[in-house]
């Protein structure tokens, strides 16, 4: 009886295991935590991407590429639904192994297939990026598919519940002149937000994308004192 | 070999009369190049024969009747004469129309001596088609078609005295004189101004003498002379039936049920497959409801199906039907399911299931891989099997033309060999947003005019301001380009010219901080967004 009460209790949101709080270097070894590019690794409090966990994206493609970057590098498959538009190219510039990136361009006109074809995905994908108006119900039913099937949820866009939330901001462009030149990085902020382990913010300065596509760290992480966070 | 002929003689006057209707008492003739090469029966008392112009083919026979030469017509009406023989004896070489061939060691076994197999078989050719037809059995197809014409049959090694007292102008069969070569008939003639008028004279002559003096055509025309094959047979086999089909009885509406009938049928089909040494991987679903509403799916799979495989397809194949929402834009079926049929459309040697010894590069295993390819395969069951990608990057210039989606389960290559230099390709980093069309923008100048490009790929003006898409227009911080594409030049109906130009633009709230980079392409005179560097 205990055990099914701490099952429903784990279930609910924002109700953790103890031993899911903290982490431990050898969580990455145990593959309870998908690798993330170093130079994201500092948004995490987890250092990587914990499975099981919803991490919402807001504001660039290139981040959510950058994060799907060293999972797929190292094995791991990793699917895109509901956006049509993804840059593949530039996902193989960031460190995508694009043989293990699977798209779903159109994932069904009405909400339910959609729903459908995500939560066949978390199944049996490690990294499951979604695209698309999914209703607060919906956006709960397949966190929680996610957390069952112990994979990583990333919607693009803002998402009810995400355990961390990230968002770009600014984006000041280098290497274009007026008529010549060429576009060649990019300074951006991410701030991280979230719940539990992830309530404290932070924030990194980035170039993304850097010379070639990849990621760069243009100052090291700094902590800033902690704003106001989603209910956790 | 022992070989066993069946002759249907005059076959294309016998095939050209049966299309008209013509009865047999009537004379017939068919003529190619107003030569006789046909004639009936009663045409050839009259004294029409094979060779005789058509002029003097009527005199000597007012009311023949004269066909055209149709060798589709012959092979199409030869068809079932050829399925009849191969009921009773199997393995058949259809020679030409009105020759079948087949070796006749099992049909003589079987029916327990020769002439009890030709009267068989000429009973039920006559008895299945109602076509006359002799039989003829000897050593070698030449000599068994001989002995077809008389309705002999020579006892095996008797072959060569056989045919040693028949005339040299035996070589000339129909067959190949129909081949558009008269190289046999020069040769007949030429054998027969020799003084070597039987197949026997011929037959003594050495082979090294014949093809010194009458080359190689000679040569197969010497050894069919000696008895010997002139090539060996090539056998039909009988196509083997590998579909499966299952009734199902009640009518099956439920996925679950339908999943069961899925699994015992997926193991016949992955059995029967099996036992001929064949593996699927390309497979067609096809069912049938009650209402005779057919459906049907091609599942096509990189590697061969295991019967787990292909009662899975099965199983989200009937769910993705038999759940299909009303909005998908074709309905679902309106009764449940009655007939299920697997037709294996493309099959493998089963050695390609067996695994590779060395896991090559971007060919993935192990149990992540197995995983993942699942639920692949289902989401392909929901949304179709176009519905599932994966991008193989190749040759090209744009971020888009670089890419290719693949549907899950196809051969992975590229649109475009990656090797050679693309000129005009713009270096990393490319846009994280490519739309799938591009959406129209346009490029104005300080006066609000629109920038051109000109033959050259020199810019008209300064670009001053961009509007994308019909948003808010944007101050142009700055720029680079036009990179020139003109591809294709060479070929007018493909040739493409274009002018890619990457746009820095400033965000709606004039932020510094704030910039959009955009990747813009002009083709026809218009500006499109072919990337988003976002």
């Amino acid at each position: 009886m205990s055990r099914s009460a701490t099952a429903t209790l784990v279930a609910l949101h924002g109700v953790r295991a103890a031993s899911e709080l903290t982490t431990t270097p050898a969580d990455q070894a145990t593959g309870r935590v998908l690798p993330v590019r170093g130079e994201l690794a500092d948004l995490f409090p987890w250092g990587g991407l914990r499975r099981g966990s919803t991490v919402s994206v807001r504001g660039s493609t290139s981040l959510l590429l950058a994060l799907l970057a060293m999972a797929t590098a190292e094995g791991c498959w990793a699917a895109v639904v509901g956006l049509p538009q993804l840059g593949v190219l530039a996902a193989a510039e960031v460190g995508v192994a694009v043989h293990r990136l699977a798209l779903v361009p159109r994932p069904g006109a009405d909400p339910s297939t959609a729903e459908r074809t995500a939560g066949a995905l978390l199944d049996g994908l490690d990294l499951v990026a979604v695209a698309g108006p999914f209703t607060p119900s919906a956006a709960r039913r397949l966190s929680a598919r996610a957390r069952q099937r112990r994979a990583v949820l990333l919607p693009f866009g803002g998402w009810p519940g995400a355990d961390v939330e990230l968002r770009v901001e600014g984006g000041r462009w280098a290497g274009l002149g007026v008529g010549h030149g060429v576009l060649r990085e990019r300074e951006v902020v991410v701030h991280a937000s979230g719940r539990g382990a992830a309530a404290r913010a932070r924030r990194i300065d980035l170039m993304l994308p850097a010379t070639g596509g990849s990621v760069a760290v243009r100052h090291p992480a700094e902590p800033v004192t902690p704003v106001a966070v989603g209910a956790g | 070999m022992y070989t066993l002929v069946l002759w249907c003689p005059d076959w294309p006057v016998v095939a050209a009369a049966a299309v008209a209707a013509l009865p047999p008492q009537v004379p017939a003739a068919v003529l190619a190049a107003n030569e006789v090469v046909s004639c009936s029966a009663v045409a050839r008392t009259e004294g029409v024969h094979r060779g005789l112009r058509k002029r003097s083919a009527q005199a000597r026979c007012p009311e023949l009747v004269v066909f055209d030469d149709d060798p589709v017509r012959d092979a199409r009406l030869f068809e079932p004469v050829a399925a009849a023989v191969e009921e009773l004896a199997p393995g058949i070489e259809v020679v030409r129309p009105g020759l079948v061939a087949v070796p006749a060691q099992g049909p003589v076994g079987y029916f327990g001596g020769a002439e009890a197999a030709a009267e068989r078989l000429v009973d039920h050719v006559a008895a299945v088609t109602g076509v006359e037809a002799q039989v003829g059995i000897a050593d070698g197809l030449f000599a068994a078609t001989l002995a077809a014409h008389r309705g002999l049959i020579v006892p095996p090694g008797g072959g060569t005295d056989f045919l040693a007292p028949l005339g040299t102008g035996e070589l000339d069969q129909p067959a190949e004189r129909r081949a558009g070569s008269r190289s046999r008939a020069d040769l007949v003639d030429l054998l027969r101004r020799l003084g070597l008028r039987t197949l026997g004279d011929f037959a003594a002559v050495p082979e090294r003498d014949v093809a010194s003096r009458f080359g190689g055509q000679a040569v197969l025309a010497h050894r069919l002379a000696r008895g010997l094959e002139e090539r060996p047979p090539d056998r039909r086999r009988p196509p083997v039936e590998l579909s499966v089909t299952q009734v199902l009885d009640p009518p099956v509406e439920r996925v679950d049920a339908a999943a069961f009938a899925a699994r015992a049928l997926a193991e016949r089909l992955h059995n029967g497959l099996a036992d001929r040494g064949l593996a699927c991987i390309r497979m067609r679903i096809h069912a049938k409801t009650e209402n005779d509403e057919e459906l049907d799916r091609v599942w096509r799979c990189a590697e061969p199906l295991t019967p787990q495989g292909i009662a899975d397809r099965v199983r989200w194949q009937l769910d993705g039907w038999l759940t299909r929402s009303k909005s998908a834009g074709s309905s679902r079926p309106t009764a449940g399911i009655s007939v299920l049929r697997l037709d294996p459309e493309e099959v493998v040697d089963a050695a390609a299931l067996q695994l590779g010894l060395w896991p090559g590069a971007g060919q993935d295993q192990g149990e992540a891989a197995e995983r993942a390819g699942r639920a692949l395969v289902h989401v392909q069951g929901l949304l179709g099997p176009e519905g599932v990608f994966t991008a193989v990057l190749g040759g090209g210039r744009g971020p888009a033309e670089r890419v290719r989606l693949v549907p899950w389960g196809d051969e992975r290559s590229p649109a475009a060999d990656p090797d050679p230099p693309w000129p005009g390709r713009l270096p990393a980093p490319s846009p994280a947003t490519v739309p799938r069309e591009p959406e129209p923008a346009a490029v104005l100048d300080a006066s609000g005019a629109d920038v051109g490009v000109t033959g050259r790929y020199q810019l008209t003006a300064r670009p001053s301001r961009v509007v994308v898409n019909g948003g808010p227009s944007r101050d142009v911080l700055g720029w680079a380009g036009p990179w020139p594409v003109d591809e294709r030049w060479w070929d007018p109906a493909s040739a493409h010219r274009a002018a890619r130009l990457q746009v820095l633009a400033a965000g709606a709230a004039a932020d510094e901080l704030e910039q959009i980079a955009f990747l813009l392409v002009r083709t026809g005179g218009r500006w499109a967004v072919e990337g988003v560097y976002d």
